[in-house]
């Protein structure tokens, strides 16, 4: 071992290095390439309208949620927030169980976001760094599985879960998500090229068994990723409607489902409405502004290239 | 690993006892082999469980409760009924009505977005201020439920003191009922489609635009393409794959809509898409017959004819792509 390793080890990383560095440095000082363009003032402006239209709503909603229905619906609208905020938070915590709500959007989210981050990681290692019978056609199954959608399944999913005695339970919308087949795509493709197969190497001489490997390689070398899986995989949870809204009942649903079924009662009172729509999207916009800058480099890192 | 194993027997106790931890050797070595074949499978096994339990078997199960008479009422109780449902279903015309809203609905959606969001990456692309701030300011839609942007866009359309007649009203246009007529109401769904989806194509183009060589464009500049001209004959042909899986991802997606239309009137009349079904899409027909009037048996069959649709725009997409892959030769 003490003989191999110098000998073998700086050999392939060396000229890789050289070899990755080289374009780079060239292409740093090419001309009047398209892609290094300065934006204009028109780059500017069009992302300035594009901007007020995606947070115009939210604001919208900030607006509404702070006024009474009535100055709401006025022939002249308000456009600055009122005083009403706290009283029409207060009415819609009070009239959709909103309390429970939030507690079972968290307990929902994080399940299924563990879950996930867990079994993922180790699918998008295998698929990544490991060779075995039949891996190309089952990652192609991974990816064939996101063309699918819910809507197939949910009748006799609906009855399964009756069957086995989670009608109406958190379990119900936490058990069908814990995987999900974007994370393994996700994970691999990071791991692909984040993960040196020296390392694994360099673990397995040392006798690391197959899980020791993913616990003290793997999942250190994973992490930043699974930050960004984690997030992506949380807002989305949290955002989920169509089968929480189908399985979950007004005594015991998910943020989402409790803003549905607000709209959905008898005559809806528009402030307290968006008073709840206010309170389910406040904590993924924290997320956001703590986090843009990873959910961005999240969603571009997992996009399909070329 | 060959070298390891004679340094551990050299510490190994006297003669008599080597046969015992030569077998132990060649147990711990299939051990060892076992655990390289196996792990692979049993780190890949949870996703196809879970995939297995409550995606594929439901899919197909689905086919068989297409056959049968399942009440909400009583769902341990299954009748045959054989091709029953699905007649019933293909003689609705609520159900024709639902496929063409979910197909419009899906083109009027589907097509400004991803056009918008080609040209915004394309400014995004740019070297740019504060460029990651545009990124996320532009993906916050993303971190709004449906739910959430449903319900604000409602009170947007709605037609008495709904902010956007407001605005009409203020420049003169006179307002609408956009809930109600055949085309308002597929545009007032399309917009939260687009408003929520936008973003999150923008980064998945600038994503792919980014990866596009450099060379390529200085070439492009060499032979005296313009901007637009680069932007035609260098952007849009590398972007080709990643175009066609957005594609596919809003046409599955489209297919999926159903918190738009439940939310954008709410009540009874969200269930039934409109008092005319005006923006009835096939989610909406399908939980619609199952919950609503609790019938699971044409619900599930519902489901299968959604199937068979997607099967056939892939079918067609599939031609498309085979036609022009010829013609362009």
């Amino acid at each position: 071992m003490t003989i191999t390793s110098p000998t073998k080890v700086p050999a392939p990383v060396l000229p890789a290095r050289t070899a990755h560095r080289a374009p780079k440095r060239a292409s740093r000082f090419k001309p009047g390439a398209g892609q290094q363009l300065k934006g204009g003032p028109f780059a500017y402006i069009a992302l300035t309208v594009v901007g007020i239209g995606s947070l115009l709503p939210l604001y919208w909603t900030l607006v509404a949620a702070s006024h009474t229905q009535d100055e709401v619906l006025a022939s002249t609208p308000p456009f600055l927030p009122g005083d009403r905020l706290f009283h029409n938070l207060d009415a819609a915590w009070n009239q959709a169980h909103l309390g429970k709500a939030i507690l079972n959007s968290f307990i929902v989210s994080s399940c299924i976001t563990l879950a996930t981050l867990f079994f993922c990681t180790l699918a998008g290692y295998a698929f990544a760094k490991m060779r075995f019978r039949g891996r190309g056609a089952l990652m192609t199954g991974v990816i064939a599985t996101l063309t699918i959608p819910p809507q197939l399944s949910v009748v006799p999913l609906f009855m399964m879960m009756s069957d086995l005695g989670w009608s109406g339970s958190l379990e119900s919308v936490i058990f069908p998500t814990l995987v999900s087949a974007f994370g393994v795509f996700f994970m691999r493709q990071y791991l692909t090229e984040a993960l040196p197969y020296e390392l694994i190497e360099a673990a397995k001489i040392d006798g690391a068994s197959n899980f020791r490997i993913v616990r003290s390689v793997v999942l250190p070398v994973a992490r930043p990723a699974m930050m960004v899986l984690g997030m992506l995989t949380f807002v989305q949870a949290w955002n989920d409607f169509f089968w929480p809204y189908l399985a979950l009942n007004q005594q015991n649903p998910t943020l989402q489902v409790a803003l549905g079924q607000l709209k959905a009662s008898y005559t809806p009172d528009e402030s307290i409405v968006m008073a709840g729509g206010l309170i389910s999207t406040l904590p993924l916009l924290v997320v956001f502004v703590v986090f843009g800058k990873q959910i961005v480099g999240g969603i571009m890192s997992g996009a399909v290239k070329g | 690993m060959a070298t390891s194993t004679p340094t551990r027997d050299a510490y190994a106790p006297p003669p008599p006892k080597k046969p015992v931890s030569a077998r132990r050797q060649t147990w711990r070595s299939r051990l060892w082999r076992f655990d390289d074949k196996a792990s692979p499978y049993a780190y890949i096994a949870p996703f196809f469980l879970v995939f297995g339990a409550f995606g594929l078997y439901p899919l197909i199960y689905t086919g068989w409760i297409a056959l049968h008479r399942v009440e909400m009422t009583g769902l341990d109780q299954m009748e045959w009924v054989g091709w029953e449902n699905f007649d019933r279903i293909l003689h609705d015309s609520e159900f024709w009505t639902a496929v063409s809203n979910t197909f419009l609905i899906g083109v009027m959606s589907t097509v400004p977005q991803l056009l918008v969001a080609l040209g915004l990456a394309h400014l995004l692309n740019y070297k740019l201020r504060a460029s990651t701030f545009w990124r996320t300011v532009i993906l916050t839609p993303y971190a709004t439920s449906v739910a959430s942007a449903a319900l604000v866009f409602a009170l947007v359309f709605r037609a008495d003191g709904g902010l956007l007649n407001w605005a009409l009203e203020f420049v003169g246009l006179g307002d609408t009922n956009w809930a109600n007529g055949h085309w308002t109401s597929k545009i007032a769904i399309s917009v939260i489609v687009i408003w929520r989806w936008t973003g999150y194509n923008t980064l998945i183009y600038l994503a792919a635009m980014q990866a596009v060589p450099s060379d390529l464009y200085e070439a492009a500049s060499l032979d005296g393409a313009s901007r637009w001209q680069q932007f035609l004959k260098v952007t849009i042909p590398s972007l080709r794959p990643t175009i066609l899986f957005t594609i596919v991802i809003s046409t599955i997606g489209s297919m999926q809509l159903f918190g738009e239309p439940l939310l954008l009137e709410g009540g009874t009349l969200g269930a039934i898409g409109g008092n005319e079904n005006q923006y009835e899409t096939l989610s909406i027909y399908l939980y619609n017959y199952g919950w609503n009037l609790g019938h699971l048996g044409p619900a599930a069959a519902v489901a299968w004819a959604m199937l068979a649709l997607l099967l056939i725009i892939a079918a067609v997409n599939w031609l498309i792509g085979r036609f022009v892959r010829k013609s362009a030769v």
